[in-house]
């Protein structure tokens, strides 16, 4: 890869896998080691055998040396092919650290020369080793992973954009329906982050999107808590709005008017321990939405509908929508 | 302040990194309501709060927040941080309470919202 080539974005990536991962995810881990009994004779055999150009010297799992290619070739020149290899080793040996981060490798290999380095646990027992090639190899392949991750979430905004335009009718509309269940607390929130996404990819204006998510994840959040047996979101997308509403066939509620005061919630502990159920949940809704409406009968079903307007000059005056509200909710 | 800085200031442990640790932040904000997260929370804003229940993360997603410290050195259910992973959320640990972590973090550099004034009659 050529680095003139590479954007602004890339580059920080590089940076950012540099900085962040650990060596033992970039270390080969089926090391090719030397025992110290071999003689020099025996290491440049093994070598051309294994077709390496250097390896640790390992006794009791700790690398005792380093040997390489020069050192045999030193030891022909000076005769002392037959020396043990504990006489010709290096001893002084760069090791890393299997938590380090790959910064580290890079600043010995790059700046200090090494060619490789064994990569060892707290106890300077072996564990892998990191070459050039180990290193280019793993950071390749993340960034290759994370370029088509990038590139999957493009194509799906290009395609999702396009409805508005490839569609022909009078009105289109695009509707998304969600289920929630009743105190399924792990997976709370997942509607709400997929509709966040599906916005995204309908390249709806980030702003709008935030607020619908944060509207629809109280809502979400309140079928979660409060509701028997669940409900439904169902997102309507326009062409110059979102329209939301979620529905949910009981307990009801009995006093509107006191479910909207800021503060008010009949949240248990247990849900108010987590965080929630602290009565802001229809007031953050109804302060990030363009229209909000709250419908029940008690003992029956509860209906909450939202609105967010693209433009600052909606299509539709607020009456009217308030009006095509109450009409939707008899 | 860029995250890698908030870091040394909290002298924190990164448990999930998704962002480029050069990455600034605009402001930082503190809470265990999650609805104050949403009422408040703002784009690119780090998140201090005591909870570490996957629904912190959630919370942010919705709110913008790309960045949570979990203080007080506790450590989030592997669900949190699995979660955290898989939405792009940086997940940070300090053994500061909340109290000194925001204080460090103000005294650093890292401002907050200011004056915030509610509708709604909300407190």
């Amino acid at each position: 890869m050529i680095p003139g080539d590479m954007s602004n974005q890339e580059i920080t990536k590089v940076q950012e896998l540099i900085y962040t991962t650990r060596v033992e995810s970039v270390m080969a881990s089926d090391v090719i080691v030397i025992d110290p009994s071999m003689t020099m004779s025996q290491v440049k055999n093994f070598m051309r055998e294994n077709r390496i150009s250097g390896a640790p010297v390992v006794a009791e799992s700790k690398v005792i040396g380093i040997v390489t290619m020069n050192d045999v070739i030193r030891s022909m020149e000076d005769g002392k092919l037959g020396s043990p290899v504990t006489e010709v080793m290096t001893t002084d040996v760069r090791t890393v650290l299997m938590d380090a981060k790959v910064a580290e490798v890079v600043n010995n290999l790059g700046r200090r020369g090494f060619s490789r380095l064994p990569v060892v646990d707290h106890d300077g027992k072996l564990l892998g080793i990191v070459t050039t090639g180990t290193l280019i190899r793993s950071l390749l392949l993340q960034m290759d992973k994370s370029f088509q991750k990038n590139e999957a979430e493009k194509l799906y905004t290009y395609r999702a954009s396009h409805i508005f335009q490839d569609i022909s009718s009078d009105d289109t509309g695009l509707t998304l329906r969600y289920f929630v269940n009743e105190r399924d607390f792990d997976n709370a929130g997942k509607a709400s982050s997929l509709i966040k996404r599906s916005l995204q990819r309908l390249v709806v204006q980030p702003q709008i999107v935030r607020r619908v998510g944060v509207a629809v994840y109280e809502a979400e959040m309140n079928l979660v808590i409060h509701t028997d047996i669940g409900g439904e979101i169902v997102v309507e997308v326009r062409k110059d709005r979102v329209n939301i509403s979620t529905v949910d066939h009981g307990p009801g509620i009995a006093d509107l008017k006191q479910v909207l005061r800021p503060g008010f919630s009949t949240a248990p502990e247990w849900i108010r321990d987590m965080g929630f159920g602290a009565g802001m949940g229809l007031a953050n809704i109804k302060r990030v939405s363009d229209v909000m409406k709250l419908t029940s009968d008690p003992g029956h079903w509860t209906r909450l509908e939202m609105v967010f307007n693209f433009g600052p000059d909606p299509l539709l005056p607020k009456t009217e929508l308030e009006k095509s509200l109450t009409r939707g909710s008899q | 302040m860029n995250i890698r800085e908030m870091i040394d200031v909290l002298q924190g442990k990164v448990l999930v990194q998704n962002h480029d640790p050069n990455e600034e932040l605009p402001l930082g904000g503190a809470a265990d309501l999650m609805s104050d997260v949403l009422a408040f929370g703002s784009e690119g804003m780090a998140l201090l709060t005591g909870l570490t229940n996957p629904q912190v993360v959630r919370t942010a997603e919705m709110a913008g927040i790309n960045v949570i410290v979990i203080v007080r050195d506790k450590t989030p259910p592997p669900e949190t941080v699995e979660l955290a992973r898989d939405s792009g959320m940086t997940l940070i640990r300090t053994g500061y309470t909340m109290y000194e972590a925001c204080g460090r973090l103000y005294k650093a550099g890292l401002p907050g919202l200011g004056l915030v004034k509610m509708v709604n009659d909300s407190w």
